[in-house]
Formats: C-alpha cells, sequence, structure tokens
C-alpha cells in the first residue's frame, strides 16, 4: 500500500529561532496583537510504499533521523496524512 | 604524504581561493572533486567554502553524504588533518566529525565583513603555529554561522581546550563566541571565517596565513598517525 507521510522538523526547546521571533516580530504593524511565541520549522511531504501503518511511520522516522532533521538542533514528527492506495 | 586535497562539492565556491592560499604558504595543494572516495595519497584535506549540493535541507546536510566524506572521515582517524571553512565546517558538524550545529545567524542577517578573532587554543592543526591571544582580521561569509551545542558538548569543548578560535565582538550570536573549534585530537577543524581571504596584503589582510601555516605542515607531518 502506498501511504502519505508527513514528517514536521522543528528546532529542539532550547534552540534560538531567529525565523519564529522575525515573523513575530513583523506581527503588530500587520494588526496581529494577539499572536505570540511563533515558532518557524518545515514540513515534508512524501509518498511510502509500506506493509500498514506502522511500516510507513517506521519509514519515516528513519528518514527523519538520518536526513531530515539534525538531531543536534531539530526534533521531528512524523504522521501518516492519508492511504493513497 | 604532504598533498592537500581541496573537495569541490557542486556548489563549492571558494576551492580556488583556498586552494592558492594553500599553495602561497608552500602547500601542495590540488582540487578533489566530491565523487572521488580515496584520499590515501593526501595528508590533509579542506572542504572550502561555498553552498554545497545548493545548501538544500540544512547547510551541510546533503553534502555528508558524498562519496568523498567516507575518505575525509578515513583520513581524520588515521590522524590527518581535517579542515572545514564555512560551508566545510557545516559539512564537519552534519558528518559528525566535528559536534554541535550551525543555525542561522542571529537576527537572520547575512554578514560579510572582516571580523577579529582570537586564539584561544594552540591544541589544533589550524593554530599550532598562532600565539595564544592573537588576534587576526579574517573575513566572515555567512547566513548560517552561529554555533550551537547542549551543555555537555560546550563543557567537553572548554575542559578539551577545543574552542580554538572566538570572536572578539560576537557578529552572530554564537554560543560563548565560537568562531572555531576541533575535535578531540585537534586533527579536525572548523571554523566560519575565510582564512583563505586573509591571506595576502592585496586581499586586506594575510592574518589568515598564520592558520593555513599551521595546517600546510600538519599535513605535511600528519604528526598524529599511528
Amino acid at each position: 500500500m502506498i501511504y502519505r507521510v508527513v514528517v514536521e522538523v522543528t528546532l529542539r526547546e532550547g534552540i534560538s529561532d531567529p525565523e519564529g521571533a522575525t515573523i513575530e516580530r513583523a506581527l503588530p504593524a500587520l494588526g496581529f496583537t494577539a499572536v505570540s511565541a511563533v515558532t518557524a520549522g518545515r514540513l515534508f511531504r512524501m509518498s511510502v510504499e509500506a506493509d500498514d501503518d506502522e511500516g510507513a511511520l517506521a519509514t519515516g522516522r528513519r528518514l527523519a533521523e538520518r536526513l531530515l532533521a539534525n538531531p543536534v538542533i531539530e526534533d521531528a514528527k512524523v504522521r501518516l496524512e492519508q492511504r493513497v492506495g | 604524504m604532504n598533498r592537500v586535497a581541496v573537495v569541490v562539492f557542486p556548489g563549492s565556491n571558494c576551492e580556488y581561493d583556498a586552494l592558492e592560499a594553500l599553495r602561497s604558504v608552500g602547500a601542495t595543494a590540488e582540487l578533489v572533486w566530491h565523487t572521488n572516495d580515496d584520499l590515501s595519497d593526501f595528508g590533509g584535506v579542506v572542504l572550502p567554502g561555498g553552498f554545497a549540493h545548493g545548501d538544500y535541507l540544512r547547510p551541510g546536510a546533503l553534502a555528508r553524504f558524498s562519496p568523498v566524506m567516507g575518505a575525509v572521515t578515513r583520513l581524520a582517524e588515521g590522524g590527518g588533518a581535517v579542515l572545514g571553512i564555512c560551508n566545510g565546517f557545516q559539512i564537519l558538524t552534519e558528518a559528525g566529525l566535528l559536534p554541535g550545529a550551525l543555525q542561522k545567524n542571529r537576527g537572520l542577517t547575512f554578514l560579510c565583513q572582516p571580523t577579529t578573532v582570537v586564539v584561544t587554543s594552540r591544541a589544533s592543526v589550524l593554530t599550532s603555529k598562532a600565539a595564544l591571544g592573537q588576534e587576526l582580521v579574517v573575513p566572515i561569509n555567512h547566513f548560517s554561522g552561529s554555533y550551537v551545542c547542549d551543555d555537555a558538548t560546550y563543557g567537553a569543548l572548554v575542559a578539551g581546550d577545543r574552542i580554538v578560535l572566538r570572536y572578539r565582538d560576537n557578529p552572530n550570536g554564537s554560543r560563548d563566541d565560537i568562531a572555531g573549534v576541533a575535535n578531540e585530537r585537534g586533527n579536525v577543524v572548523g571554523l566560519m571565517p575565510h582564512p583563505e581571504r586573509a591571506s595576502s596584503l592585496l586581499l586586506g589582510s594575510q592574518d589568515g596565513r598564520v592558520l593555513l601555516e599551521s595546517f600546510a605542515a600538519a599535513a605535511s607531518s600528519n604528526h598524529l598517525a599511528a
């Protein structure tokens, strides 16, 4: 079966996030005064062939650990979006 | 084995500067394409600045899987001299040959300017000929140069005298003003400033020469080899 796997990569807690901070600083000028604690990250979507949900997730996790995230500064969350076929 | 390899990745752009600067301090240096997986004829290797593999994903994230990186790792394990400059430093951290990571600069500012760095350890192939406390004017040219690491790593760097260069005026938010670090043996070093761009008075500074001279000497002696 083919699964649509989503990997979200975000900075680990305590690692400075200049991108999130810069976005947050721009918000008041746009009228968004009730928004705070903005963080920035990256999202990857991919199709994965696997026998079951767990297999697809495991592939996503391995890929995240090996390439998509740098474990020194980033965390990765892996989830299934949908089964394609 | 006094030859120094300067690795060219797709997207490297400082390889000729590094090559010429190394030659100007007497090293026998040559360019090596990143698909080369054998550096056994070399005493040292330089990963130059630029945007290896387009810096896609993260700087260095894809370059660490280039075939040459296995050879770089073997050279490092054998005591050879390994130097990563700017993008090369990012590649060495991604490859796990140096600890920590290079995060986007504080303030998200691309920095291209001369900086003053202070030699804070001589226990490395890059700084052995410099004086402790010596101030060097060397340019930086980076967007992701803010050095980060966890407390345990930082403690190990300090205890092992492995922080080889610090910025006098921290330009990018690096932890403890760190501009360059070494591995435990001191034969693998990474730094964000570009010593090759400070290798001639024509370029405005030749303060980088002492660093390149140290490296060239280490590459030719391979002094740590078993």
